[in-house]
């Protein structure tokens, strides 16, 4: 038996090297203008209060600013929605902080990082910013995360036939963590998920688990970047979205599984 | 929800190693701390360390997994019989159909912790022997233990700090819900580490004494290490009487500070609101809460406020971390074992190191167990609460 989840897609965010927001990662993906390289810009995250503006990470203002840009996408009000974050690491630059105090001969650790170093810091802040109270879900599957998030997300949504925000955000670690977790940049991608289609539905989503290989990139340099950044194995959905094309796409999962989505997108 | 049976479990904390230690060490109201000595570690604080955890060997094969936090994570798995239950489940219903679902906050930090005192002196490198994926990663606790049983369904880990292992038995459901899986291995693994230990500290958020929940001399939380597993499945039409079902859950965000709660406990209310709800029960059928209750100054009044005002102190509660310590990521589902063990005993535990409970919580009415009380039980609430604002409350009912 091979259970189909469904749900609608009402919002998009994206923020990648190269790709400042979903209109720019649209056009690209579509093809209607060439993909071109930079580093990861991540805005000041104004909608957190001064004192932790000043505290967010780059992990932070990253999943603030893609999780914004789906619920401003769709319409919606953040402070309502039940949330679902996942990312394959927590922030890397406080982590090799932490450990270099710790192997130091004096151990007194910020209290600042230390709270910061919780996977769940983002989520925090989200909250924070927004004032949601509802549920909220934050996971971590390795390189998985992005395909763990979204399955969990659409399995809230059919359960509590409510609106769903996931927020799939990853980024780099400094030297020397970086040699054995070579994750090149800040990159993540928000999906505002919906029970039921509505005026700002983007595509509809039918999910199913399956076998089979994952859909990859033309673009050597988006390729690279969708096999570099966890977040970023969402490029080929996004691609479909963007082209208008309703067929089947394989999104990574933990092995031997891959997600089977059939996208139906709703306007170009 | 649809009640689920809570096939096998089974809990390893400082309390001892399996279900009858840690049965015998709540009959007896005692404590599983002791000073300060893990590793090189100079705090003055208390500590919960489950023994045997150095003499545990991953198989060869899984050696890439290497640390403490997966040794835990292993030696819980094979106590009880769990790992067999697990098995046994696999073959019922296929390793694609079982899903495995285990909170942790630390998981494996304490091997970068170690590797950073060995980076190369000229060029900052770590030791070659240093794996991040299989040690390090928040996820790796869940890989090790899916390769571990070639469980090939869905699977994650869940990372909410202190409610992680609480959120696990909500997500299983939902999953087991529409019908992605037939079963769940669900669990939180976390053990000590520098990161915590000097973390908490730098908080002020450690206790110089073992921590005394709800006491009116509290001052903060004893770190412990903890592994503890259940296994969900769909109610079968006929349960031993005994037999304990996950009832409800319910999840909510403060939305109020990083390392704070709501003073109110506002976000706990609502959780344990919305557990109730799923479990389709009011107040009055709740027997026993077992509190998540830290023993740090805000948290138990937030918490212990949260409670009296939504159960007005008629019901019967009580922190287990004065025994074994906060076991954080591991916390929920070492107490959802505890609730599952007092339900089938009727047993309430006294809360353990507890000696004057507060008197601004007393004021509020709330029925605090400072001693043992023996009472026939059909539903238990357990609660746990994270950093960043994450609550989750869960409801476990006798079949009978």
């Amino acid at each position: 038996m091979s259970i189909e989840l469904e749900a609608w897609i009402a919002g998009i965010g994206v923020l990648a090297p190269g790709l400042a927001d979903w209109p720019t990662a649209r056009a690209v993906l579509a093809g209607e203008r060439p993909y071109e390289a930079a580093p990861t810009v991540l805005p000041a995250p104004a909608i957190l209060p001064p004192a932790e503006r000043r505290r967010a990470s780059r992990l932070v203002r990253l999943a603030l600013a893609v999780g914004m840009e789906a619920v401003t996408h769709a319409g919606a009000d953040a402070a309502t929605l039940t949330t679902v974050f996942s990312a394959s690491c927590g922030d890397g630059h406080n982590c090799h902080a932490l450990c270099e105090t710790l192997a130091s001969d004096d151990r007194q650790v910020s209290p600042t990082r230390f709270h910061n170093s919780v996977h769940n810091t983002a989520a925090g802040y989200w909250g924070i910013a927004t004032g949601a109270m509802a549920p909220c879900q934050v996971l971590c599957a390795y390189d998985a995360s992005f395909g763990a998030g979204l399955i969990e997300a659409a399995v809230q949504v059919a359960t509590a036939q409510t609106p769903v925000l996931l927020i799939a955000y990853d980024a780099e670690y400094p030297d020397p963590i970086s040699a054995v977790r070579p994750t090149r940049d800040a990159a993540g991608v928000a999906l505002l998920l919906t029970p039921q289609r509505s005026d700002q539905s983007v595509a509809e989503l039918r999910l199913q688990l399956a076998d089979g290989p994952a859909a990859t990139l033309a673009d050597p340099a988006l390729e690279a970047l969708r096999k570099n950044i966890p977040a970023l194995r969402a490029l080929p959905l996004l691609e479909r979205i963007a082209r208008g094309d309703a067929t089947a796409v394989g999104i990574d999962y933990l092995d031997p599984l891959r997600l089977q989505l059939a996208v139906q997108p709703c306007r170009p | 929800m649809t009640p689920l049976h809570l096939t096998h479990f089974t809990a390893s904390t400082c309390l001892g190693r399996g279900l009858a230690p840690t049965l015998a060490a709540l009959a007896a109201q005692a404590s599983g701390l002791k000073r300060c000595d893990f590793e090189t570690v100079d705090l003055d604080t208390w500590i919960g360390e489950v023994a045997g955890i150095d003499d545990t060997c991953l198989p060869a094969a899984l050696a890439r997994h290497d640390c403490r936090n997966n040794r835990l994570a292993l030696l819980a798995l094979e106590t009880d019989g769990f790992a067999d239950a697990v098995r046994a489940a696999i073959g019922r219903h296929g390793s694609r159909r079982v899903g495995c679902f285990l909170g942790t906050s630390t998981a494996g930090i304490l091997q970068t912790e170690l590797a950073y005192r060995r980076r190369d002196p000229a060029t900052g490198a770590l030791p070659p022997d240093f794996v991040y994926e299989t040690t390090h990663n928040t996820y790796s606790v869940g890989g090790f233990v899916r390769d571990y049983f070639g469980l090939e369904g869905p699977a994650a880990v869940v990372s909410t700090a202190c409610s992680s292992s609480a959120k696990v038995f909500a997500q299983a459901a939902r999953m087991i819900e529409v019908g992605l899986i037939d079963a769940a291995l669900v669990g939180g693994v976390d053990s000590l580490c520098l990161t915590t230990l000097y973390g908490f500290a730098s908080l002020e958020l450690t206790s110089r004494q073992p921590c005394r929940p709800y006491d009116a001399a509290r001052d903060g939380i004893s770190i412990g290490e903890g592994a503890a597993y259940a296994l969900l499945e769909r109610a079968p039409a006929s349960l031993a009487a005994d037999a304990v079902l996950l009832l409800g859950a319910g999840e909510s965000s403060d939305a109020y500070h990083m390392s704070s709660p709501h003073p109110e406990g506002l976000g706990a209310r609502l959780a344990m609101e919305a557990a109730l709800r799923d479990a389709g029960l009011a107040t009055d059928d709740i027997g026993y809460i077992n509190l998540h209750g830290t023993a740090t100054p805000a948290n138990d009044s937030a918490e212990g406020q949260a409670v009296a005002a939504l159960f007005d102190g008629r019901v019967p509660c009580s922190s287990t971390k004065g025994a074994t310590g906060h076991t954080l990521g591991a916390a929920g589902a070492v107490e959802a074992v505890i609730g599952a063990l007092a339900l089938q005993h009727g047993l309430l535990p006294g809360s353990a190191q507890t000696q004057v409970l507060d008197p601004a919580i007393a004021a509020l009415g709330l029925d605090y167990l400072l001693a043992n009380r023996r009472a026939p039980l059909r539903h238990v609430l357990s609660n746990s609460f994270g950093f960043g604002g994450s609550n989750c409350s869960l409801v476990l009912g006798c079949a009978s």
